[in-house]
């Protein structure tokens, strides 16, 4: 196979970078394992290594700081195909920490080479995640506060399955590289190197220095010992997983079979607790509606830690466009706990004698001047989840806004058996 | 007639599957959560991809990946992740990646609240990137536009190769309402111009007149590349300020090629009126069933809702101004796009209605600024 080196553009990196060597064997490795340029995605990041991509003739994705690895996860999605390899120094490896643990989790197919030199080359020589305390950097003494993060340790322990920590130096680079794109996962190679650039002008740092660094690494353990029952490639899995899914069903659709009650806009509000169902009776309630061929709109509140504090459904039935959704002198009340009474008691100071609010016997409602029914639940053995549908029920009694046939053929639309049939015998043991 | 009853975020995700999206990715936010959770629903079992980032700034990369790969890709958060978005969005816009981005606002600054409407990013979703170039940002009123809007948001990135927006609110994401979805006139679905062959392709490139190159995704069976950096249309970096200069200009320029067809909006004028009310977002629904009880109380005033926001429709809110004496400008925040309007209709004078307190502008108090102004 031929050399992917884009012979328009040799690395132009400082004399003496680890990167070129690193260039040279990746491309090597390229060859050994026969790939084509149209075969292999590079995605870099920032910094010097930043310019890894063109340097090479293959599809290429160049962008944020620290960001590589959400490209890459993006392109590996829509072309598993692609052999995709990410490159980012230690400074990417700092600021995109959050993505490389995401990526380990993931154990999607790349394989990300981390071109480690201890500092940030081109910003001029401060220290990154990856700075040893004692090293003379243009960071002042900031480093000397900070521990380094051993990158194999904490991608190993986020669940990289391929961890291996290489010299830019050693002569079977191109081996490892290719063992490395070869793992059917998530792979990472941290390749320490020199910038000669930057950090050796006040630091000592040779590649004999590097090979003992590496050797004595306890990451050194990790190399090809891959545990015995892998864990699944992220994009397979997916597959695999996504097939089991059952198609999602169209929305309901109602066409509409009756005719109106009233044929003005109906303002109601529901105001309950968690847990009463309180949305979904709501939701009851405009399906009742649409069967009649009036607009709906429902709009709910509750609270963010969800099982406990008010529940409160507002809707608007009208034969006209619903525009404003807001609601301020509603026509209905349902009130079934004093949470959802107490957070909308300034409705009840709008109410006119045309307002009708049902209210559960025990739940006490601001004096106000409308027709208020008192409805024992409780007495009639309802269960306080139930008391949102059983007030629909009540209303339908009395044959505003909907009437028990619309409510009925609303439950069957919403419901599959057995809620069905027991939401129905609930309506229909409420007529009074 | 059929009617179905759903939230306006699932009307979104229903219309961007029909529109071809086949990759989302996003992180949990309310109130834009529910855009999430349905993509999920529809998108793996139809051989799709729906991803959850590990944050915001990864959702928004993963979909910038996919795009370049030759996928329809869209994203959805709210306030505090639009920020998050920001340098992502330079991106996409810099180097042209389509991509459709949803911010269904809530009342910032900052995580605000979670479930109060507000119309508070208009001018962050135009300004909120490093450069300053120009983005499309759409507005629904409702379920229906959310639906329609949806499939023109994927068209127009499709055609001109850049993030469009969709500035939804709390107020119409997570507010149910019934939709006739089988009878919306649903636009055309466009997909981007692919290069017609591969001999001296360009990523960069531009053919035609339209100020968009042609696209080859990456994996097709050329190199294909992507840069955020200062390219030429080669896709390598350049230092050339004639070079930059062209691309920049023609960056700036591309969206002034938006037909006047891709411009949407919706007129109520009267034929007395001397106020013209200009208005957008859940906040043109009071303002329309205002202007209903005005023209029956012989106080008619005209009503110009925008659905386009960016770029802004210079030449139609000029031409409704036309011969008014005052222009009312009513938005849910404390004074944004009416800066727009002041700026596009000088001599013309201009009062403004806003509110930032999670509560909807009702129509009463249009009625009344309009009254005491
Ligand atoms: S600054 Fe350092 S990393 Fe950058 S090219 Fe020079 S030696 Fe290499």
């Amino acid at each position: 196979m031929d050399s992917l080196l884009n012979q328009n553009r040799p690395p132009a990196f400082c004399p003496g970078c680890t990167h070129e060597k690193i260039v040279q064997m990746l491309d090597r490795t390229f060859q050994n394992m026969n790939l084509d340029g149209n075969q292999i995605a590079i995605i870099s990041d920032i910094g010097c290594s930043g310019l890894f991509d063109t340097f090479f003739h293959t599809h290429a994705f160049h962008g944020l700081h620290g960001r590589a690895l959400t490209y890459a996860t993006g392109i590996k999605m829509a072309r598993p195909e692609l052999t995709v390899i990410a490159t980012m120094g230690d400074g990417g490896l700092g600021i995109g920490g959050a993505h490389l643990l995401a990526a380990c989790r993931r154990n999607l197919d790349i394989t990300l080479l981390i071109l480690n030199n201890f500092n940030f080359g081109m910003t001029g020589g401060q220290f990154s995640a990856t700075t040893p305390p004692d090293a003379v950097v243009e960071s002042g003494f900031l480093n000397k506060l900070e521990n380094p993060i051993d990158i194999c340790e904490v991608a190993r322990s986020a669940g990289a399955e391929y961890v291996i920590r290489c010299s830019g130096y050693q002569t079977d680079l191109d081996k490892e590289l290719e063992k490395a794109i070869r793992f059917p996962g998530f792979s990472v190679v941290d390749i320490c190197g020199i910038c000669t650039g930057r950090y050796v002008q006040k630091n000592r740092l040779t590649p004999k220095k590097i090979e003992t660094l590496v050797s004595n690494h306890s990451a050194k353990k990790y190399n090809h010992t891959i545990s015995s029952t892998p864990r699944k490639e992220y994009y397979s899995y997916y597959k695999e997983l996504s097939k089991n899914q059952t198609p999602t069903e169209n929305p309901i659709t109602i066409s509409p079979v009756f005719k109106p009650l009233q044929p003005i806009r109906q303002e109601i509000v529901i105001l309950g607790s968690a847990g009463q169902r309180i949305l979904s009776a709501g939701e009851i309630l405009c399906l009742a509606g649409l069967t009649a061929g009036l607009n709906a709109s429902q709009k709910n509140e509750y609270n963010i830690t969800v099982l406990t504090g008010p529940s409160i459904a507002e809707l608007i039935l009208s034969p006209d466009q619903i525009d404003y959704t807001g609601i301020d002198t509603p026509s209905i009340i349902l009130a079934l706990a004093s949470e959802g009474v107490e957070r909308r008691k300034h409705l009840f100071k709008n109410t006119t004698q045309d307002t009708i609010i049902i209210h559960e016997k025990n739940v006490k409602i601001p004096s106000c001047n409308a027709s208020a029914f008192s409805v024992d639940f409780k007495g009639k053995g309802i269960k306080p989840q139930d008391w949102a549908l059983a007030s629909l029920a009540v209303l339908a009694g009395m044959n505003k806004v909907i009437c028990l046939t619309m409510l009925q053929k609303a439950i069957e639309l919403r419901f599959k058996e057995p809620i069905r049939s027991k939401s129905i015998h609930l309506i229909q043991n409420m007529v009074f | 007639m059929t009617v179905s009853f759903m939230e306006g975020n699932e009307a979104i995700a229903r219309a961007a599957v029909i529109a071809g999206c086949n990759f989302f990715a996003g992180y949990p936010i309310t109130p834009a959560t529910t855009i999430f959770n349905t993509m999920l629903k529809l998108l793996p079992p139809s051989g799709g991809i729906c991803l959850q980032g590990e944050d915001e700034i990864a959702s928004i990369g993963f979909c910038l990946g996919a795009s370049m790969a030759g996928m329809k890709t869209m994203t959805a958060t709210s306030g505090p992740g639009i920020s998050l978005y920001s340098e992502q969005i330079s991106f996409a816009i810099g180097s042209e990646i389509p991509i459709v981005i949803v911010d269904v606002q809530r009342l910032g600054p900052s995580t605000g609240s979670a479930t109060l409407g507000a119309d508070g990013d208009i001018q962050f979703l135009r300004w909120g990137n490093s450069g300053g170039l120009p983005v499309i940002v759409l507005s629904p009123t409702d379920i229906t536009d959310c639906f329609i809007l949806t499939i023109h948001a994927f068209n127009l990135a499709e055609k001109f190769r850049c993030p469009v927006f969709i500035a939804s609110n709390k107020e119409i994401g997570m507010t149910r309402e019934s939709i006739d979805i089988r009878n919306l006139p649903l636009p055309e679905i466009e997909s981007r111009k692919a290069a017609p062959h591969t001999t001296g392709f360009q990523p960069f490139a531009v053919q035609s007149d339209t100020g968009v190159p042609d696209f080859l995704p990456i994996g097709s069976i050329i190199p294909i590349r992507q840069t955020s950096s200062t390219h030429g249309p080669d896709g390598y970096i350049t230092n050339d300020p004639k070079a930059i200069e062209m691309n920049r200009t023609r960056l700036a320029g591309k969206l002034k090629n938006i037909s006047t067809n891709h411009f949407f909006y919706e007129t109520h004028p009267e034929k007395d009126a001397t106020t013209l009310l200009i208005t957008y977002g859940v906040t043109a629904r009071s303002a329309r069933q205002a202007n209903r009880e005005e023209k029956q109380s012989g106080r008619p005033f005209s009503l110009l809702i925008l659905k386009t926001l960016w770029p802004v429709p210079q030449d139609l809110i000029q031409k409704h101004a036309r011969g008014m004496k005052r222009v009312v400008v009513v938005e849910m925040n404390l004074g944004q796009y009416v800066r727009e309007v002041e700026r596009v209709l000088p001599g013309i004078p201009v009062q403004f209605l806003g509110q930032m307190n999670g509560c909807l502008i009702t129509p009463t108090q249009i009625k009344e600024f309009l009254s005491h102004g």
